[in-house]
């Protein structure tokens, strides 16, 4: 079955893919809000945020953020594919056919890796014609790509979740607002230091802000230093933690 | 010992507190047609989806093509395909990308070649290119019979494949349907329409209220009933013959006619 895995997996992750290419909206509408709110920050609020002597230029101190935001809307559009597959009774067809099941799923986490990647070079593009420059070499955008990555795989699989379980296109797609503002509550906009007590806490100890400060060292050329170990934790747990519901709410679907 | 290519014993299937199926039992010979009628409701899909190894049963048993669908469902979904209540395809491909692409997923050599054979068959070619999205319901469903037979499966499952559709889509579904059956293909069928039951199944069967009350052949059926007292009617075309008499091939005649006595 292994062999089939990944021969399905191509074949469905080439289905995927198509859909996107017939409709590129999907990618442009998961790049259009966070370059807005870029633009936004950049230009109306960005002159009156102290940013506490970062070197960078806001556009720059900001880009981490915006990266985050994207995928985290991005990959709504995965919840409703998958959606889709379900209520059009695809899914079913491809369950009862003599291919490795999980291929489903993976192409449509695939698909969702390479849409959501797209979507963050348009953005990291807008971001270099509003003056964002980086000393980050080859190694360090690796290192960005990588983390991004991983962090588009870890919530693709929480989305597989409402794209499984959902009764309604909005009901697929409404879970990921909150994870679209957890970055106003972290470093990716403002340093932690300006926030009152129970909200520094929170914005020090959630996800994107080791994220974000990992990534923005990574671009300003700094020595990254334990943050990024936190980040990476972030998103293997994330992702670990995801996977394993995403696998169990499949199976009580298909049991 | 059996020699049924479909074999259903004692199958209950339930959701939380509702008894879908109750004990279920039936057989299908190989190459006949068996039509499951029953209400909305009634269990027909869930026995179908056992069947198709989606569901899985709380208790007995059923095997398809000799295989057990509990324990050797990979195998089973070699043999068979499943046509279900929607018409499952891709309407953001186009009809031959939907069918190359179940071509693919069943590792088929040259699935362009095995594509276009079944436009040509289901008279799809010259939509081929055109997103199914744009299809109307009785296209969907021929596109949708067309995946379906991919492969050459020796069981086909049909779960109301005539559901919304018009008159003229559903003869020709009956159509496809029989010469599936020529070919030695066995087909399970689940309808709420008593005529299809009557157009195509060797053999009947009443599901209600999750347990199969009756199962015979349609002249074994009529027997449970008093026999038949003779009574002389004037015979009126019904109007789906006016329909087709209209529509049909032969429909210039009918239309002058009609346009005439105005």
């Amino acid at each position: 079955m292994a062999t089939n895995l990944v021969g399905d997996t191509a074949v469905l992750t080439g289905r995927s893919l198509t859909h996107i290419v017939r409709s590129p909206d999907t990618i442009i509408t998961t790049a259009v809000t966070p370059i807005a709110i870029m633009l936004l920050f950049v230009y109306v609020f960005g002159g009156a945020i102290d940013t506490g002597g970062a070197t960078e230029s806001y556009v720059g101190y900001l880009l981490p953020g915006i990266l985050l935001i994207t995928v985290a809307s991005g990959i709504s559009y995965t919840a409703y594919r998958l959606f889709l597959d379900m209520q059009g009774g695809i899914f079913e067809r491809f369950q009862s056919m003599p291919i490795a099941r999980a291929s489903v799923l993976w192409a449509h986490v695939l698909t969702s890796v390479i849409a959501n990647l797209v979507s963050l070079v348009l953005v990291v593009g807008v971001a270099l014609v509003m003056g964002f420059r980086t000393g980050a070499d080859v190694g360090g955008w690796l290192a960005v790509l990588g983390i991004m990555t991983l962090f588009t795989l870890a919530l693709t699989w929480l989305a597989v979740i409402p794209g499984l379980t959902a009764g309604s296109v909005e009901g697929a797609s409404a879970f990921s607002y909150p994870l679209i503002f957890l970055p106003f509550i972290s470093s990716a906009f403002a340093p932690t230091d300006s926030m009152p007590g129970p909200v520094r806490w929170f914005a020090e100890h959630q996800p994107v802000t080791s994220i974000v400060d990992s990534i923005r060292a990574i671009f300003a050329g700094r020595p990254v230093g334990g943050e990024l170990w936190i980040a990476l934790a972030w998103c293997v747990g994330i992702l670990l933690v995801a996977f394993a519901l995403a696998m169990l709410t499949y199976r009580r679907k298909i049991s | 010992m059996t020699t049924s290519t479909i074999s259903v014993r004692g199958i209950e299937k339930s959701y939380k507190d509702l008894h879908v199926l109750r004990g279920v039992d039936l057989d299908v010979q190989r190459g006949t047609v068996f039509a499951l009628l029953g209400s909305n409701g009634a269990g027909k899909t869930t026995l179908v989806k056992i069947l198709s190894t989606l569901l899985e049963a709380d208790a007995g048993s059923a095997s398809v093509a000799g295989l057990d669908v509990a324990a050797q469902a990979a195998e089973v979904r070699e043999a068979i395909s499943l046509t279900g209540q929607f018409a499952a395809v891709d309407e953001r491909l186009t009809g031959r990308e939907n069918l190359v692409l179940i071509a693919r997923l069943r590792h088929l050599r040259g699935p362009g070649a095995v594509a276009d054979e079944l436009l040509a068959r289901f008279s799809l070619t010259e939509a081929s290119g055109r997103k199914v999205a744009t299809y109307s319901g009785g296209m969907r469903r021929r596109l949708d019979i067309a995946m379906s037979l991919i492969g050459d499966p020796a069981v086909i499952f049909l779960d109301e494949p005539t559901t919304g559709l018009d008159p003229e889509a559903r003869q020709e579904v009956w159509e496809t349907v029989r010469q599936l059956v020529g070919k030695g293909t066995t087909v399970l069928l689940t309808t709420q329409y008593l005529e299809e039951a009557e157009q195509l199944a060797d053999r009947i069967a009443i599901l209600h209220r999750g347990r199969i009350i009756v199962d015979g052949t349609l002249a074994e059926l009529k027997q449970l009933l008093p026999a038949a007292t003779v009574e002389y009617v004037e015979k009126q075309p019904s109007l789906e013959q006016v329909f087709f008499a209209l529509t049909g091939e032969h429909a210039d005649d009918a239309v002058d006619a009609a346009q005439e006595r105005k």
